[in-house]
């Protein structure tokens, strides 16, 4: 039976328990007199036979819907012949997918050797018993949960207390989740890094000028051996981001000022949700105007006064990047300049300051750590943006500080290295998980030192 | 007059001006900011407006059955492989009379859309009683045509046409057998190799089995795992290691989702690439710290009042939260997940990661069919060398654009309508 149809079935199941356990507890009530003299209401009796019914079902179903494919592959590999068994992890995926075809229909049988067609039929047969062994189960789960709620009712039974206790325990498994998610992360980046250091030194990766991740496919192909020096890389997500920040850094922080110290009622209605529509722009949209509107218009300014642009020039990237991140630099420093209590101000304006004065000598002091923060989560952001780059900047590692050239970034090359078929253990593809290591770490401790000044800031007024 | 009285004045004006300065800089910074979002909006929109129109030509077209080789036209087969181009060139080399040689025709040929011929096929499959007829017909024009009329005078010289292939459509222009109608196919087709057949319906698809599979997972989970940091959660290092873990989440860049969906949903669970549903699971994970914060931020919002009041009629803590809290938190929670859903609805880089990128021509039926979203899209048409996908890129993200408009709109609204202030 199909997955879709057991849920089905298995919904239709835990309603039918729900209103078994209903009419026993009211059943049970009847003759002491009224559902009052149960120790919860009817609903609690039937949620909790409800609950009985599903998640012993729901687990198993869980389980076996994760691991029987790898089971069932393990089994059919096992079965073919010796000679035929793979060796490497490449080998073993191309016969592996070379059974998955022949059973799927898409390769007819007499293409192939006779063992593999004899797996297929057997990874068939497999997945057959494993699909109707899983509904009988299900349905014995089921139903087996449910008879035990039924003879477990009596009028003493703290039903309410049960349900209560594992409806709490099922919100705090949701919040767990976001552990979960971060350990997913880590580990997934963690360990395909570790198999890419075993192929290439981290010390070439960290410290190699070099970036062509282009590796020989087979052998005894002649071809470059595949540099991984990542220096490039990192110089050109550091020159593209700067660029950004010099747009963002000036310009939101005085909208902010401007926004919270100087602007009228009516301005501030009207400016600042435009400003923050640019925070909404999804990214592509970004990318777009940045490759297809801003980098021409560069180059043909610069054509115009002599200049060699590149036609991806890092300039464009990070000129639009920049004016992705203005509302975040404005929001984050409207935030801290408000926090800055108001008696600061009087005190300052009553000694007779003007208002840029006061803002420059002593709001702007005050906020200085919270606007850090503020600054260092752009620059997180900046380091982690994709599609701008992807679409905006070159692919071609160069080593220069010129913000004319066309440079390559981390999330750029991790894009590049993905996209596409590729083999899941090549060195180029592990790369990219380095990459991502590299800048999971970077955007982490960044983000982590700036939550952490924003906060020892804001005790100092509070 | 004092010492101190005499130097402020000699430096007021100049302190005065310093003032002016620096309002003048604000008043810039701000200026920049809503120039660059005019200039963003009019860009696209001077781009885009194009696509959603196209241009058609008219020819008398002879349905001759020799000529289409279809002697029954409710046969399915036959119908399907008829030489509908063949009565395409007919009509064609009828309506130019002195164009010859092989070169000319062909490229007297390249006028028509190859879809043109699909469309001949439906109609006729409508109406067999068509065969062997002649009818004036309007028929699609070909991208470098349609480019070619929506251009000015100016850009009409660089055009890919060559010159007799413009003096051809000009002759056409001018005697009025070119017309501009709404480009139906932009929102009736998926992706096509050619731009003026390519639609953004299988994009728009993908992106609500994508978006339904991201509320259905991530509104409840999130919504449950508020409550538990909010109402349940007892004060220890767990709760504050969970509290850590969903701020930093809200951080991490968007593509290192893509790498945990690569990595452990399709490489360690097997689930196949490109589809709608693994496209879903990725951006729950990556919106559910949005919509965990809003959702803590609805349910803090209930006054304590409500609560006690719960509790003092006897109802237990659960009761209180789901009964009481619960109902008047969820319009809060509601424009939570809208927004975060905007957020999702717009994202590229992870499904770029999950094989979303393939050029996928089929509509998608369902979350578990190959298929691709508007922002990937819009990338991908971006990324080509015709010059007609960059409009159709614009158009898409003009649509992108409206649907996010929408969005949050209606998150605004909602919050305006439904949240009560205590």
């Amino acid at each position: 039976m199909q997955t879709g149809n057991l849920l089905l079935l298995l919904v239709v199941m835990v309603a039918g328990a729900y209103f078994v356990g209903l009419r026993r507890s009211y059943a049970l009530a009847r003759p002491l007199g009224g559902i009052r003299h149960l120790h919860s209401l009817p609903f609690y009796f039937a949620m909790r036979s409800a609950m009985w019914c599903a998640i012993p079902a729901l687990v198993v179903l869980g389980l076996w819907l994760a691991f029987d494919d790898s089971i069932i592959r393990q089994q059919v590999l096992a079965g073919l012949p010796a000679e035929l068994q793979p060796t490497d992890a490449s080998s073993y995926n191309l016969t592996l997918s070379k059974i998955q075809n022949v059973a799927s229909g898409a390769l007819p049988a007499n293409f192939v050797e006779a063992p593999i067609a004899a797996a297929a039929e057997n990874l068939q047969a497999l997945r057959q018993t494993s699909a109707m062994a899983l509904t009988v189960v299900i349905i014995v789960l089921c139903m087996f949960g449910g008879a035990w709620a039924w003879l477990k009712v009596s009028p003493q039974l703290r039903a309410r207390q049960q349900v209560e206790r594992v409806l709490q325990t099922l919100f705090m498994l949701c919040a767990t989740v976001a552990i979960l998610t971060t350990v997913g992360i880590v580990l997934s980046v963690l360990f395909e890094s570790i198999r890419f250091f075993g192929k290439v030194p981290v010390t070439d990766f960290l410290f190699g000028l070099q970036w062509s991740p282009q590796t020989a496919l087979r052998a005894d192909q002649v071809a470059s051996g595949g540099a991984f020096g990542a220096v490039p890389l990192f110089m050109g997500t550091m020159l593209i981001s700067a660029i950004a920040l010099l747009v963002a850094v000036p310009v939101g922080l005085m909208s902010a000022i401007y926004l919270a110290e100087y602007a009228s009622n009516r301005v501030r209605t009207v400016a600042k949700p435009a400003l923050e529509v640019l925070a909404g722009v999804p990214t592509v949209v970004y990318g777009f105007f940045a490759a297809l509107t801003v980098a021409p218009f560069i180059r043909g300014m610069g054509e115009s006064i002599g200049l060699d642009v590149a036609s991806e020039s890092a300039l464009a990237a990070g000129l639009v990047m920049g004016i992705m991140i203005i509302p975040f630099v404005s929001s984050l420093a409207d935030d801290v300049i408000t926090a800055v209590p108001q008696a600061m101000r009087d005190g300052s304006l009553g000694l007779g300051a003007t208002k840029s004065e006061t803002i420059k000598k002593v709001i702007f002091p005050a906020a200085l750590p919270g606007i850090m923060g503020g600054i260092l989560l752009a620059a997180s952001r900046a380091i982690g943006e994709t599609m701008i780059v992807v679409m905006a900047a070159g692919l071609a590692a160069n080593l220069t500080a010129n913000p004319l050239e066309a440079v390559t970034t981390i999330t750029v090359q991790i894009v590049t290295l993905l996209t596409g078929d590729q083999e899941f253990d090549s060195a180029k593809t592990l790369a990219a998980f380095a990459l991502g290591l590299m800048l999971f770490i970077t955007t982490l401790v960044m983000n982590i030192f700036a939550l952490h000044i924003v906060k020892k800031y804001r005790e100092q007024y509070d | 007059m004092s010492e101190t009285t005499e130097k402020v004045r000699k430096t007021l004006a100049r302190r005065y001006r310093a003032e002016k300065r620096f309002k003048a800089f604000g008043i810039g910074s701000i200026g920049i900011g809503l120039m660059a979002l005019v200039l963003l909006f009019t860009d696209i929109i001077g781009k885009g407006h194009s696509a959603f129109f196209e241009y058609e030509v008219q020819l008398p077209i002879t349905f001759d059955a020799e000529v289409l080789d279809v002697s029954d036209p409710r046969d399915e087969d036959e119908l399907n492989y008829g030489n509908y181009q063949g009565v395409i060139r007919d009509a064609l080399a009828e309506r130019f009379p002195t164009v010859e040689g092989r070169q000319d025709t062909r490229a007297l040929n390249q006028l028509v859309s190859t879809g043109a011929g699909y469309a001949l096929r439906d109609m006729l499959r409508e109406d067999p009683s068509l065969l062997g007829e002649t009818r004036t017909l309007w028929l699609l024009a070909d991208d470098d045509v349609d480019l070619f009329l929506k251009a000015s005078e100016k850009q009409r010289e660089d055009s890919r046409l060559n010159t007799k292939q413009q003096q051809w459509v000009a002759e056409l222009e001018a005697s009025g057998e070119t017309r501009m109608v709404f480009n139906q196919s932009l929102f009736s087709y998926g992706d096509s190799r050619e731009p003026e057949q390519a639609g953004i319906l299988g994009a728009i698809l993908g992106s609500l089995f994508t978006m339904i599979v991201t509320l259905v997972l991530s509104f409840p989970v999130g919504v449950a795992a508020a409550i538990y940091l909010e109402e349940f959660a007892p004060k220890n290092k767990f709760t504050d290691f969970i509290e850590v873990n969903i701020n930093n989440l809200a951080a991490v860049p968007s593509i290192i989702f893509g790498l945990l969906g690569l990595a452990v949903i399709i490489g360690l669970f097997g689930l196949p690439r490109s589809v709608p549903l693994v496209g879903g699971i990725v951006l729950t994970l990556m919106t559910l710290p949005t919509i965990i914060i809003s959702s803590r931020a609805a349910i803090k919002a209930v006054p304590p009042s409500i609560r006690q009041a719960a509790m003092g009629l006897g109802a237990s803590k659960m009761q209180v939260v789901l009964h009481h809290v619960l109902p008047l938190a969820l319009p809060g929670m509601l424009t939570g997940a809208i927004i975060g859903m905007a957020q999702a609805l717009g994202e590229t880089a992870p499904l770029l990661m999950i094989g979303m990128v393939a050029f996928i021509v089929d509509l998608p039926a369902g979350p578990l069919d190959a298929a691709t979203v508007l922002p990937v899209q819009i990338y991908l048409w971006a990324d080509s060398p015709e010059q007609s996908f960059e409009a159709l890129a614009s158009a898409a993200i003009m649509v992108l654009l409206a649907f996010l408009i929408t969005m949050n709109t209606l998150a605004v609204v909602l919050r305006k309508r439904l949240e009560r202030r205590w």
